[in-house]
Protein backbone atom coordinates (compact mmCIF):
# COMPACT_ATOMS: atom_id res chain seq x y z
CA UNK A 1 0.00 0.00 0.00
CA UNK A 2 1.44 3.53 -0.65
CA UNK A 3 2.63 5.38 2.18
CA UNK A 4 1.48 8.92 0.60
CA UNK A 5 -0.89 10.08 -1.57
CA UNK A 6 0.64 10.13 -5.44
CA UNK A 7 0.45 13.65 -7.14
CA UNK A 8 -2.11 13.10 -10.22
CA UNK A 9 -2.10 17.06 -10.38
CA UNK A 10 -0.42 19.33 -13.22
CA UNK A 11 1.80 20.79 -10.51
CA UNK A 12 4.26 19.55 -8.74
CA UNK A 13 5.81 19.35 -5.25
CA UNK A 14 8.83 20.00 -4.04
CA UNK A 15 9.58 19.41 -0.18
CA UNK A 16 12.85 20.15 2.33
CA UNK A 17 13.54 18.65 5.12
CA UNK A 18 16.47 18.48 7.87
CA UNK A 19 17.16 19.27 11.33
CA UNK A 20 17.32 22.67 12.69
CA UNK A 21 19.94 24.41 11.48
CA UNK A 22 20.72 22.67 8.59
CA UNK A 23 19.80 25.16 6.27
CA UNK A 24 17.02 24.05 4.30
CA UNK A 25 14.43 27.22 4.61
CA UNK A 26 17.64 29.32 3.43
CA UNK A 27 17.86 26.91 0.45
CA UNK A 28 14.25 26.35 -0.14
CA UNK A 29 13.78 30.37 -0.43
CA UNK A 30 16.26 30.61 -3.09
CA UNK A 31 15.02 27.59 -4.76
CA UNK A 32 11.52 29.33 -4.93
CA UNK A 33 12.95 33.05 -6.23
CA UNK A 34 14.61 31.26 -9.01
CA UNK A 35 11.50 29.21 -9.86
CA UNK A 36 9.43 32.02 -10.32
CA UNK A 37 12.03 34.14 -11.90
CA UNK A 38 11.94 31.69 -14.83
CA UNK A 39 8.40 32.86 -14.95
CA UNK A 40 6.91 29.65 -13.39
CA UNK A 41 4.27 29.51 -10.94
CA UNK A 42 5.48 28.94 -7.23
CA UNK A 43 3.60 28.51 -3.98
CA UNK A 44 5.26 28.36 -0.90
CA UNK A 45 3.97 26.70 2.70
CA UNK A 46 5.60 26.33 5.92
CA UNK A 47 5.01 23.55 8.29
CA UNK A 48 3.16 24.49 11.49
CA UNK A 49 1.36 27.85 9.87
CA UNK A 50 -2.22 26.81 9.51
CA UNK A 51 -3.81 30.13 10.73
CA UNK A 52 -7.00 27.63 11.56
CA UNK A 53 -4.68 25.58 13.84
CA UNK A 54 -2.32 28.43 15.04
CA UNK A 55 -4.48 29.47 17.82
CA UNK A 56 -4.64 25.75 19.33
CA UNK A 57 -1.17 25.11 18.96
CA UNK A 58 -0.13 28.11 20.72
CA UNK A 59 -2.26 27.41 23.14
CA UNK A 60 -0.89 24.60 23.55
CA UNK A 61 2.36 25.67 23.87
CA UNK A 62 2.43 28.13 26.40
CA UNK A 63 0.24 26.05 28.49
CA UNK A 64 2.28 22.86 28.31
CA UNK A 65 -0.84 20.73 27.42
CA UNK A 66 0.99 18.65 24.75
CA UNK A 67 1.34 14.91 25.15
CA UNK A 68 3.01 13.24 22.13
CA UNK A 69 -0.20 12.30 20.76
CA UNK A 70 -1.78 15.56 20.91
CA UNK A 71 1.06 17.01 19.83
CA UNK A 72 1.32 14.80 16.45
CA UNK A 73 -2.21 15.18 15.91
CA UNK A 74 -2.09 19.02 16.27
CA UNK A 75 0.47 19.02 12.96
CA UNK A 76 -1.18 16.53 11.20
CA UNK A 77 -4.62 19.00 11.80
CA UNK A 78 -1.77 21.98 10.21
CA UNK A 79 -1.35 20.28 7.40
CA UNK A 80 -4.17 18.74 6.25
CA UNK A 81 -5.21 22.12 6.46
CA UNK A 82 -2.80 24.13 4.37
CA UNK A 83 -3.31 20.68 2.15
CA UNK A 84 -6.73 21.18 1.68
CA UNK A 85 -6.93 24.71 1.57
CA UNK A 86 -3.96 25.77 -0.29
CA UNK A 87 -0.88 22.83 -1.51
CA UNK A 88 -4.23 20.97 -3.54
CA UNK A 89 -5.59 23.67 -5.24
CA UNK A 90 -2.27 25.03 -6.37
CA UNK A 91 -1.08 21.70 -7.70
CA UNK A 92 -4.70 21.80 -9.54
CA UNK A 93 -4.21 25.02 -11.11
CA UNK A 94 -0.24 23.32 -11.96
CA UNK A 95 1.59 25.69 -9.74
CA UNK A 96 5.50 24.25 -8.39
CA UNK A 97 4.46 24.26 -4.73
CA UNK A 98 7.81 24.33 -2.72
CA UNK A 99 7.06 22.93 1.53
CA UNK A 100 9.24 23.63 4.15
CA UNK A 101 8.95 20.58 6.07
CA UNK A 102 6.98 17.46 5.33
CA UNK A 103 5.53 14.58 6.81
CA UNK A 104 8.77 13.32 6.98
CA UNK A 105 8.99 15.78 9.90
CA UNK A 106 6.52 14.10 11.95
CA UNK A 107 7.88 10.64 11.17
CA UNK A 108 11.56 11.77 12.69
CA UNK A 109 10.16 14.06 15.64
CA UNK A 110 7.13 12.72 16.43
CA UNK A 111 8.39 8.95 16.32
CA UNK A 112 11.36 10.52 18.81
CA UNK A 113 8.70 11.73 21.55
CA UNK A 114 7.38 8.22 21.69
CA UNK A 115 4.80 7.93 18.88
CA UNK A 116 4.11 4.98 17.44
CA UNK A 117 5.57 4.34 13.75
CA UNK A 118 3.30 2.59 11.90
CA UNK A 119 0.29 5.00 12.96
CA UNK A 120 2.10 8.23 12.64
CA UNK A 121 2.55 6.73 9.17
CA UNK A 122 -0.96 6.12 8.73
CA UNK A 123 -1.44 9.32 9.59
CA UNK A 124 0.01 11.45 7.06
CA UNK A 125 -1.51 8.83 4.39
CA UNK A 126 -3.53 11.46 2.71
CA UNK A 127 -0.55 13.84 2.29
CA UNK A 128 0.37 14.03 -0.92
CA UNK A 129 4.02 12.41 -2.26
CA UNK A 130 6.16 15.23 -3.01
CA UNK A 131 7.93 15.09 -6.61
CA UNK A 132 11.42 16.21 -5.23
CA UNK A 133 12.29 15.78 -1.65
CA UNK A 134 15.11 17.34 -0.99
CA UNK A 135 16.91 16.27 2.64
CA UNK A 136 20.13 18.41 4.00
CA UNK A 137 22.17 16.57 5.62
CA UNK A 138 24.24 17.73 8.43
CA UNK A 139 26.50 16.85 11.44
CA UNK A 140 24.79 17.71 14.44
CA UNK A 141 27.80 19.83 15.48
CA UNK A 142 27.50 22.34 12.37
CA UNK A 143 24.04 22.59 13.00
CA UNK A 144 23.88 23.09 16.67
CA UNK A 145 26.40 25.95 15.98
CA UNK A 146 24.34 27.75 13.73
CA UNK A 147 21.57 27.30 16.07
CA UNK A 148 23.16 28.16 18.87
CA UNK A 149 25.41 31.01 18.08
CA UNK A 150 22.43 32.83 16.19
CA UNK A 151 19.38 32.64 18.05
CA UNK A 152 18.50 34.35 21.62
CA UNK A 153 16.80 31.14 23.36
CA UNK A 154 15.15 27.50 22.13
CA UNK A 155 11.57 27.54 22.92
CA UNK A 156 10.44 24.16 25.51
CA UNK A 157 8.96 22.04 22.59
CA UNK A 158 11.38 22.27 20.17
CA UNK A 159 14.34 21.60 22.36
CA UNK A 160 12.08 18.21 22.97
CA UNK A 161 11.81 19.24 26.73
CA UNK A 162 8.72 17.26 27.30
CA UNK A 163 10.53 14.23 27.29
CA UNK A 164 12.77 14.94 30.02
CA UNK A 165 15.90 14.19 28.32
CA UNK A 166 17.95 16.68 30.41
CA UNK A 167 16.74 19.76 32.33
CA UNK A 168 19.17 22.12 30.72
CA UNK A 169 17.45 23.29 27.61
CA UNK A 170 20.75 23.50 25.83
CA UNK A 171 21.82 19.82 26.26
CA UNK A 172 18.11 18.68 25.80
CA UNK A 173 17.72 20.32 22.67
CA UNK A 174 21.60 18.48 21.74
CA UNK A 175 19.88 14.96 22.61
CA UNK A 176 16.62 16.17 21.00
CA UNK A 177 18.04 16.97 17.45
CA UNK A 178 20.89 14.12 17.71
CA UNK A 179 17.73 11.17 18.14
CA UNK A 180 15.78 13.36 15.10
CA UNK A 181 18.84 12.87 13.05
CA UNK A 182 18.90 9.54 13.68
CA UNK A 183 15.36 8.86 12.41
CA UNK A 184 15.79 11.31 9.24
CA UNK A 185 18.73 8.92 8.34
CA UNK A 186 17.35 5.62 9.05
CA UNK A 187 14.56 6.64 6.09
CA UNK A 188 16.52 8.77 4.01
CA UNK A 189 16.42 5.86 1.31
CA UNK A 190 13.33 4.19 1.83
CA UNK A 191 12.13 7.80 1.02
CA UNK A 192 14.04 8.68 -1.71
CA UNK A 193 15.62 11.28 0.17
CA UNK A 194 17.78 13.91 -2.75
CA UNK A 195 20.78 14.10 -0.60
CA UNK A 196 22.26 17.89 0.25
CA UNK A 197 25.65 17.91 1.76
CA UNK A 198 24.33 21.18 3.83
CA UNK A 199 28.35 21.43 5.03
CA UNK A 200 28.72 22.91 1.63
CA UNK A 201 28.80 26.39 0.73
CA UNK A 202 25.35 27.81 -0.02
CA UNK A 203 25.88 28.62 -3.52
CA UNK A 204 27.18 25.24 -4.23
CA UNK A 205 24.32 23.33 -2.41
CA UNK A 206 21.84 25.63 -4.50
CA UNK A 207 23.29 24.92 -7.38
CA UNK A 208 23.20 21.34 -6.85
CA UNK A 209 19.43 22.17 -6.17
CA UNK A 210 18.78 23.42 -8.96
CA UNK A 211 20.38 21.07 -10.93
CA UNK A 212 18.62 17.90 -9.37
CA UNK A 213 15.29 19.93 -10.02
CA UNK A 214 16.18 20.63 -13.96
CA UNK A 215 17.18 16.56 -14.09
CA UNK A 216 14.07 15.40 -12.17
CA UNK A 217 11.52 18.13 -13.47
CA UNK A 218 13.23 19.82 -16.59
CA UNK A 219 10.35 17.85 -19.10
CA UNK A 220 7.46 18.69 -17.00
CA UNK A 221 8.59 22.52 -17.09
CA UNK A 222 9.96 22.57 -20.80
CA UNK A 223 6.47 20.68 -21.89
CA UNK A 224 4.52 23.87 -20.58
CA UNK A 225 2.23 21.68 -17.97
CA UNK A 226 3.78 23.77 -15.01
CA UNK A 227 1.44 27.00 -15.07
CA UNK A 228 3.90 29.94 -16.29
CA UNK A 229 4.16 33.67 -17.42
CA UNK A 230 2.90 33.78 -21.00
CA UNK A 231 5.46 33.34 -23.91
CA UNK A 232 8.43 31.60 -21.03
CA UNK A 233 8.18 28.67 -22.36
CA UNK A 234 6.98 26.85 -25.56
CA UNK A 235 4.61 24.18 -24.80
CA UNK A 236 5.28 21.39 -27.40
CA UNK A 237 2.08 19.67 -27.51
CA UNK B 1 -21.42 -9.00 25.79
CA UNK B 2 -17.94 -9.71 27.14
CA UNK B 3 -16.51 -7.37 29.31
CA UNK B 4 -12.28 -7.03 28.02
CA UNK B 5 -10.82 -6.62 31.13
CA UNK B 6 -8.39 -5.03 31.71
CA UNK B 7 -9.71 -2.65 29.04
CA UNK B 8 -7.49 -2.73 25.90
CA UNK B 9 -6.97 -0.18 23.19
CA UNK B 10 -7.87 -0.44 19.64
CA UNK B 11 -4.71 -0.74 17.80
CA UNK B 12 -1.97 1.06 19.05
CA UNK B 13 -1.31 1.78 23.06
CA UNK B 14 -1.24 5.51 24.25
CA UNK B 15 2.67 5.96 25.08
CA UNK B 16 2.45 6.00 29.31
CA UNK B 17 -0.44 4.42 30.09
CA UNK B 18 -0.62 1.12 31.82
CA UNK B 19 -4.11 -0.09 31.26
CA UNK B 20 -3.65 -2.33 34.07
CA UNK B 21 -3.91 0.40 36.68
CA UNK B 22 -7.58 1.60 35.23
CA UNK B 23 -10.58 0.31 37.44
CA UNK B 24 -13.44 2.81 36.45
CA UNK B 25 -15.80 1.87 33.92
CA UNK B 26 -16.02 3.77 30.22
CA UNK B 27 -19.51 4.23 28.92
CA UNK B 28 -20.40 5.47 25.63
CA UNK B 29 -23.42 6.73 24.64
CA UNK B 30 -23.36 7.27 20.60
CA UNK B 31 -26.12 8.32 17.88
CA UNK B 32 -26.48 11.14 15.37
CA UNK B 33 -27.40 14.60 16.18
CA UNK B 34 -29.91 15.85 18.27
CA UNK B 35 -31.33 12.10 19.02
CA UNK B 36 -31.51 13.05 22.60
CA UNK B 37 -27.91 11.89 24.29
CA UNK B 38 -27.21 14.62 26.22
CA UNK B 39 -30.66 14.34 28.05
CA UNK B 40 -30.35 10.57 28.93
CA UNK B 41 -26.84 11.19 29.70
CA UNK B 42 -27.30 13.85 32.28
CA UNK B 43 -30.01 11.19 33.89
CA UNK B 44 -27.56 8.44 33.80
CA UNK B 45 -25.15 11.07 35.91
CA UNK B 46 -27.77 11.75 38.74
CA UNK B 47 -28.79 7.89 39.24
CA UNK B 48 -25.58 6.45 38.93
CA UNK B 49 -24.51 9.17 41.41
CA UNK B 50 -27.31 8.33 44.05
CA UNK B 51 -25.77 4.65 43.42
CA UNK B 52 -22.58 5.89 44.91
CA UNK B 53 -20.21 5.73 41.86
CA UNK B 54 -18.15 8.97 40.71
CA UNK B 55 -19.04 9.87 37.86
CA UNK B 56 -16.63 12.20 34.81
CA UNK B 57 -19.58 13.42 31.69
CA UNK B 58 -17.46 14.26 28.48
CA UNK B 59 -17.91 14.30 25.24
CA UNK B 60 -16.88 15.36 21.32
CA UNK B 61 -15.38 19.04 21.31
CA UNK B 62 -15.28 19.77 25.28
CA UNK B 63 -11.39 19.37 25.14
CA UNK B 64 -9.04 22.19 26.81
CA UNK B 65 -6.64 22.03 24.24
CA UNK B 66 -9.22 21.98 21.00
CA UNK B 67 -12.12 22.77 21.71
CA UNK B 68 -12.06 27.05 21.36
CA UNK B 69 -10.20 25.82 18.39
CA UNK B 70 -12.86 23.60 16.58
CA UNK B 71 -15.48 26.25 17.13
CA UNK B 72 -13.75 28.63 15.60
CA UNK B 73 -12.62 27.02 12.88
CA UNK B 74 -16.33 26.16 12.13
CA UNK B 75 -17.56 29.39 12.25
CA UNK B 76 -15.36 30.33 9.34
CA UNK B 77 -15.52 28.99 5.91
CA UNK B 78 -12.30 27.05 5.50
CA UNK B 79 -12.60 23.87 7.12
CA UNK B 80 -11.62 21.27 5.23
CA UNK B 81 -12.79 17.48 5.60
CA UNK B 82 -9.32 15.92 6.97
CA UNK B 83 -8.89 19.08 8.71
CA UNK B 84 -11.66 18.17 10.42
CA UNK B 85 -11.26 14.78 11.55
CA UNK B 86 -7.70 15.46 12.82
CA UNK B 87 -8.80 18.17 14.71
CA UNK B 88 -11.67 16.40 16.46
CA UNK B 89 -9.00 13.46 16.74
CA UNK B 90 -6.57 16.25 18.70
CA UNK B 91 -9.68 17.02 20.76
CA UNK B 92 -10.16 13.21 21.88
CA UNK B 93 -6.92 12.80 22.26
CA UNK B 94 -6.98 15.48 24.63
CA UNK B 95 -9.71 14.57 26.41
CA UNK B 96 -8.12 10.57 26.72
CA UNK B 97 -5.12 11.53 27.92
CA UNK B 98 -6.31 14.13 30.18
CA UNK B 99 -9.35 13.49 31.64
CA UNK B 100 -10.99 9.61 30.59
CA UNK B 101 -7.80 8.06 31.60
CA UNK B 102 -7.13 9.67 34.58
CA UNK B 103 -10.64 9.38 35.52
CA UNK B 104 -10.59 5.46 35.06
CA UNK B 105 -7.20 5.34 37.09
CA UNK B 106 -8.95 6.81 40.29
CA UNK B 107 -12.26 4.26 39.59
CA UNK B 108 -14.57 7.24 38.09
CA UNK B 109 -17.74 6.33 35.60
CA UNK B 110 -16.93 7.53 32.38
CA UNK B 111 -19.93 8.51 30.64
CA UNK B 112 -19.22 10.18 27.20
CA UNK B 113 -21.19 11.82 25.03
CA UNK B 114 -20.16 10.43 21.66
CA UNK B 115 -16.50 8.68 21.08
CA UNK B 116 -14.35 7.79 17.83
CA UNK B 117 -17.61 5.86 15.94
CA UNK B 118 -18.90 9.95 15.68
CA UNK B 119 -16.04 11.17 14.56
CA UNK B 120 -15.56 7.99 12.09
CA UNK B 121 -19.01 8.09 10.90
CA UNK B 122 -18.80 11.88 10.15
CA UNK B 123 -15.68 11.31 8.41
CA UNK B 124 -16.86 8.47 6.28
CA UNK B 125 -19.69 10.27 5.37
CA UNK B 126 -17.77 12.48 3.81
CA UNK B 127 -16.13 10.24 1.63
CA UNK B 128 -12.92 9.53 4.14
CA UNK B 129 -10.90 6.65 3.64
CA UNK B 130 -12.38 3.96 6.20
CA UNK B 131 -8.86 1.99 7.08
CA UNK B 132 -7.19 5.22 7.33
CA UNK B 133 -9.75 6.89 10.12
CA UNK B 134 -9.82 3.39 12.05
CA UNK B 135 -5.96 3.66 12.57
CA UNK B 136 -6.42 6.72 13.34
CA UNK B 137 -8.43 6.44 16.07
CA UNK B 138 -6.65 3.03 16.55
CA UNK B 139 -5.02 4.85 19.98
CA UNK B 140 -9.10 5.23 21.63
CA UNK B 141 -9.86 2.58 24.63
CA UNK B 142 -12.02 -0.01 23.85
CA UNK B 143 -15.12 0.82 25.86
CA UNK B 144 -17.02 -1.80 28.48
CA UNK B 145 -20.39 -0.39 26.28
CA UNK B 146 -21.69 1.60 23.37
CA UNK B 147 -25.22 2.25 23.49
CA UNK B 148 -25.88 3.35 20.45
CA UNK B 149 -29.31 5.39 20.55
CA UNK B 150 -30.53 5.09 16.47
CA UNK B 151 -33.22 7.16 14.64
CA UNK B 152 -34.09 7.54 10.84
CA UNK B 153 -33.45 10.90 8.93
CA UNK B 154 -37.60 11.29 9.22
CA UNK B 155 -37.46 11.56 13.42
CA UNK B 156 -34.09 13.07 13.12
CA UNK B 157 -35.59 16.14 10.78
CA UNK B 158 -38.79 16.13 13.19
CA UNK B 159 -36.52 16.85 16.61
CA UNK B 160 -35.01 19.42 15.05
CA UNK B 161 -37.57 21.67 13.42
CA UNK B 162 -40.16 20.88 16.11
CA UNK B 163 -37.24 21.50 18.24
CA UNK B 164 -34.38 24.16 18.01
CA UNK B 165 -36.27 25.18 14.55
CA UNK B 166 -33.29 25.43 12.08
CA UNK B 167 -30.96 23.14 10.49
CA UNK B 168 -27.04 24.08 11.85
CA UNK B 169 -24.76 24.40 8.93
CA UNK B 170 -22.86 21.48 10.46
CA UNK B 171 -25.48 18.68 11.51
CA UNK B 172 -26.46 19.61 7.69
CA UNK B 173 -23.28 18.55 6.00
CA UNK B 174 -23.14 21.98 4.65
CA UNK B 175 -19.69 21.92 3.64
CA UNK B 176 -19.63 19.28 1.19
CA UNK B 177 -23.23 20.34 -0.58
CA UNK B 178 -25.01 17.49 -0.28
CA UNK B 179 -27.85 19.17 -1.58
CA UNK B 180 -28.75 22.71 -2.54
CA UNK B 181 -29.96 23.93 0.64
CA UNK B 182 -29.95 23.17 4.28
CA UNK B 183 -32.85 20.29 4.21
CA UNK B 184 -32.01 18.46 1.44
CA UNK B 185 -27.94 18.64 2.45
CA UNK B 186 -29.20 17.30 5.97
CA UNK B 187 -31.23 14.42 5.15
CA UNK B 188 -28.57 13.49 2.85
CA UNK B 189 -25.88 14.07 5.22
CA UNK B 190 -27.40 12.30 8.09
CA UNK B 191 -28.55 8.96 6.51
CA UNK B 192 -25.26 8.82 5.35
CA UNK B 193 -23.92 9.06 8.93
CA UNK B 194 -26.72 6.54 10.26
CA UNK B 195 -25.88 4.58 7.21
CA UNK B 196 -21.77 4.66 8.85
CA UNK B 197 -22.81 4.28 12.82
CA UNK B 198 -25.01 1.04 11.29
CA UNK B 199 -22.44 -0.46 9.73
CA UNK B 200 -20.00 0.38 12.79
CA UNK B 201 -22.75 -1.50 15.27
CA UNK B 202 -21.77 -5.27 14.51
CA UNK B 203 -17.87 -5.06 14.53
CA UNK B 204 -17.63 -2.58 18.02
CA UNK B 205 -20.45 -4.25 19.36
CA UNK B 206 -23.08 -1.45 20.07
CA UNK B 207 -25.96 -2.34 22.06
CA UNK B 208 -28.54 -0.58 19.63
CA UNK B 209 -31.28 1.14 21.30
CA UNK B 210 -34.05 2.46 19.36
CA UNK B 211 -34.55 6.29 20.02
CA UNK B 212 -37.69 6.77 18.37
CA UNK B 213 -39.23 5.70 22.16
CA UNK B 214 -40.03 8.02 24.68
CA UNK B 215 -37.69 9.41 26.55
CA UNK B 216 -37.96 7.51 29.92
CA UNK B 217 -38.46 4.20 28.16
CA UNK B 218 -34.76 5.07 26.85
CA UNK B 219 -33.31 5.76 30.10
CA UNK B 220 -34.82 2.24 31.91
CA UNK B 221 -33.25 0.29 29.37
CA UNK B 222 -30.24 1.57 29.27
CA UNK B 223 -30.53 1.64 33.04
CA UNK B 224 -31.09 -1.89 32.44
CA UNK B 225 -27.98 -2.83 30.11
CA UNK B 226 -25.62 -0.46 32.71
CA UNK B 227 -26.99 -2.83 35.68
CA UNK B 228 -25.86 -5.32 33.69
CA UNK B 229 -22.27 -4.01 33.45
CA UNK B 230 -21.97 -3.68 37.04
CA UNK B 231 -24.33 -6.38 38.25
CA UNK B 232 -23.58 -9.40 35.28
CA UNK B 233 -25.83 -12.14 35.26
CA UNK B 234 -24.59 -14.92 37.12
CA UNK B 235 -23.42 -18.23 34.84
CA UNK B 236 -27.27 -20.25 35.27
CA UNK B 237 -29.62 -17.62 33.94
CA UNK B 238 -33.44 -18.43 34.69
CA UNK B 239 -34.60 -20.18 31.17
CA UNK B 240 -37.18 -17.53 29.94
CA UNK B 241 -40.45 -17.73 28.40
CA UNK B 242 -39.87 -17.82 24.60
Amino acid sequence: MPLLTPNRFKGKLIIVEGIDGSGKSTQLSLLAQWLRSQGLAVASSEWNSSPLVRETTRRGKKKLMFTPTTFSLIHATDFADRQERFILPMLKAGAIVCADRFAYTAFARDVVRGVSPRWVRNLYKFAIEPNLAFYFRVPLEVALGRILGGRDSIKYYEAGMDLNLSRRIEESFRLFQGRILEEYEGMAQEMGFHVIDATGSIEDQQMEMRRIVMEQLGEAIASGQILHKEGTFRANT
Amino acid sequence: MPIPNPLQFYSEPLPGVDTAELQGKLIVIEGPDTVGRSTQISRLRVWLEQQGHAVLDTGLARSALASGGIAKAKKGNTLGPVTMTLFYATDFADRLENEIVPALRAGFVVLTDRYIFSLMARGLARSEDASWLEKVAGFALVPHAVYYLRADVPSLVSRVVMGRGNFDFWESGMDMRFGPDMYESYVRYQARVIRALDRMAAKYEFTTIDASNPADMIFRELQRHINGLFHPPKKRVRARKA
